[in-house]
C-alpha cells in the first residue's frame, strides 16, 4: 500500500510501525514516530495498523539552539 | 540559583547544541560554558541512518539537562505534534516551544504561540515560551500557565544585542514572579551581562559561541560575562544622571575659589 513517511510517498508491505521500520532498514534505537500526527508510544509500535494513505514521521534527537 | 518549574540550577546560561564545527568542540564548549541545561532539536531520521543516536550519546555524556524544542515549526498543530514527539523521545516535560511566522526574520508567531502553550500546558508539559518583548504577549502566556517566558534581544542569529532595553525592563518590572529569559540575538557576553544586569534571570543563546572563532574560549567569556551581569543586579546598579558628577571631593581642591 502507498503511505507518506517523512514526507516521502512510498509503496510498502509492511502493516505496523514495527515491521516498518525494519522494511525501511531502519538500525538505530532513538526514535519517535508520530502518525498522521498523534505520537505512537513505542509500547504500541507492534500493534499500530498502518492503513493506505497514512503519514509517517520517524523522528530523531539532533543539533538544535 | 535559578528556578525552571521547581527545578534550581547554578548556571544562568541555556545552550544551544547546533552549528560547531565538531561534536567534540561543541562537547568541549558546553563544559566552558557551565551550562547546566542544553537545548536540542527533532529532525526526520533518513532510512539506515544512525545520526540521532550519535548525537543523543554525545548529549547524555554530557550529563546536563536536556530541553528540547521545536525549532523551525510554523504552525500550532506542528509545534504539538513536536512537542509530543520529544517528551517522547526524551521523557521530559519541558519545551521550549517555537512557533515560527515568517523566514526571514524568524519572529514568533505570538498568536500561535499562546494556542500551542495553553494546549500543551493542559495536557502536562512545562512551556518554555520563545516570543517577542511584546508584554502583552508575555502576559497572555503567563495567564495560559507558562511560568518561563523567554523574549527574544533581536533575531535569531543576528548578534545584534538588546534592541529594545525598554520592553525587556518592562517585562521584568511587571513579571516579578516571572523565569524571564532573554532568547536569541546575543552576540557579545556584553549583551547577556546587559539582560542579567537588567534582572533577567538567564539567557539563552547558541549562535554567539558556536559560530566564534574559538567556541570554547568564547563559551567560558560567556560563563564569566553573565556571572558579572548577575553579580552587578545582585549589588544594586547605580541609576543614570543626566549631568556629569564629580567623583573627586571638590572641597579642598587646590586653587579653588568659591564663584560668586
Amino acid at each position: 500500500m502507498r503511505v507518506t513517511v517523512n514526507g516521502e510517498s512510498r509503496e510498502i508491505a509492511a502493516d505496523s510501525i514495527t515491521t516498518l521500520l525494519s522494511e525501511l532498514e531502519y538500525e538505530g534505537t532513538h526514535f519517535a514516530i508520530a502518525l498522521n500526527y498523534d505520537v505512537v508510544p513505542k509500547s504500541r509500535w507492534t500493534d499500530t495498523t498502518l492503513k493506505s494513505g497514512d503519514e509517517i514521521e520517524i523522528i530523531t534527537p539532533r543539533q538544535g539552539g | 540559583m535559578v528556578n525552571f518549574y521547581g527545578k534550581s540550577f547554578s548556571s544562568r546560561l541555556l545552550i544551544g547544541s547546533a552549528l560547531y564545527p565538531s561534536p567534540a568542540i561543541m562537547q568541549s564548549a558546553i563544559r566552558a560554558s557551565g551550562a547546566q541545561i542544553v537545548t536540542v532539536s527533532l529532525r526526520r531520521e533518513a532510512a539506515g541512518g544512525k545520526t540521532g543516536d550519535a548525537f543523543w550519546k554525545l548529549i547524555r555524556e554530557l550529563g546536563v539537562t536536556v530541553l528540547p524544542n521545536t525549532a523551525g515549526c510554523r504552525t500550532v498543530r506542528e509545534a504539538v505534534t513536536t512537542a509530543k514527539l520529544a517528551r517522547e523521545l526524551f521523557g521530559t516535560s519541558w519545551i521550549k516551544l517555537e512557533v515560527i511566522a515568517d523566514n526571514d526574520t524568524l519572529q514568533p508567531d505570538v498568536v500561535g504561540l499562546v494556542e500551542a502553550a495553553a494546549i500543551l500546558i493542559k495536557d502536562g508539559f512545562e512551556v518554555f515560551p520563545y516570543c517577542t518583548e511584546d508584554l502583552s504577549v508575555a502576559m497572555r502566556l503567563v495567564d495560559a500557565g507558562c511560568r518561563v517566558v523567554m523574549p527574544w534581544a533581536s533575531p535569531i542569529g543576528s548578534a545584534r544585542g538588546i534592541t529594545n532595553r525598554d520592553a525587556l525592563k518592562l517585562l521584568r518590572d511587571r513579571l516579578p514572579d516571572i523565569t524571564l529569559v532573554v532568547d536569541a540575538g546575543i552576540g557579545a557576553p556584553s549583551h547577556a551581562a546587559q539582560a542579567l544586569e537588567l534582572g533577567y534571570d538567564a539567557v539563552l543563546l547558541n549562535t554567539a559561541i558556536a559560530k566564534a572563532e574559538d567556541p570554547v574560549g568564547m563559551a567560558n567569556a560567556f560563563r564569566l560575562g553573565i556571572e558579572a551581569g548577575r553579580a552587578a543586579f545582585e549589588a544594586g546598579l547605580m541609576n543614570a544622571r543626566d549631568f556629569a558628577s564629580p567623583s573627586t571631593p571638590v572641597v579642598g581642591t587646590p586653587f579653588w575659589h568659591a564663584v560668586s
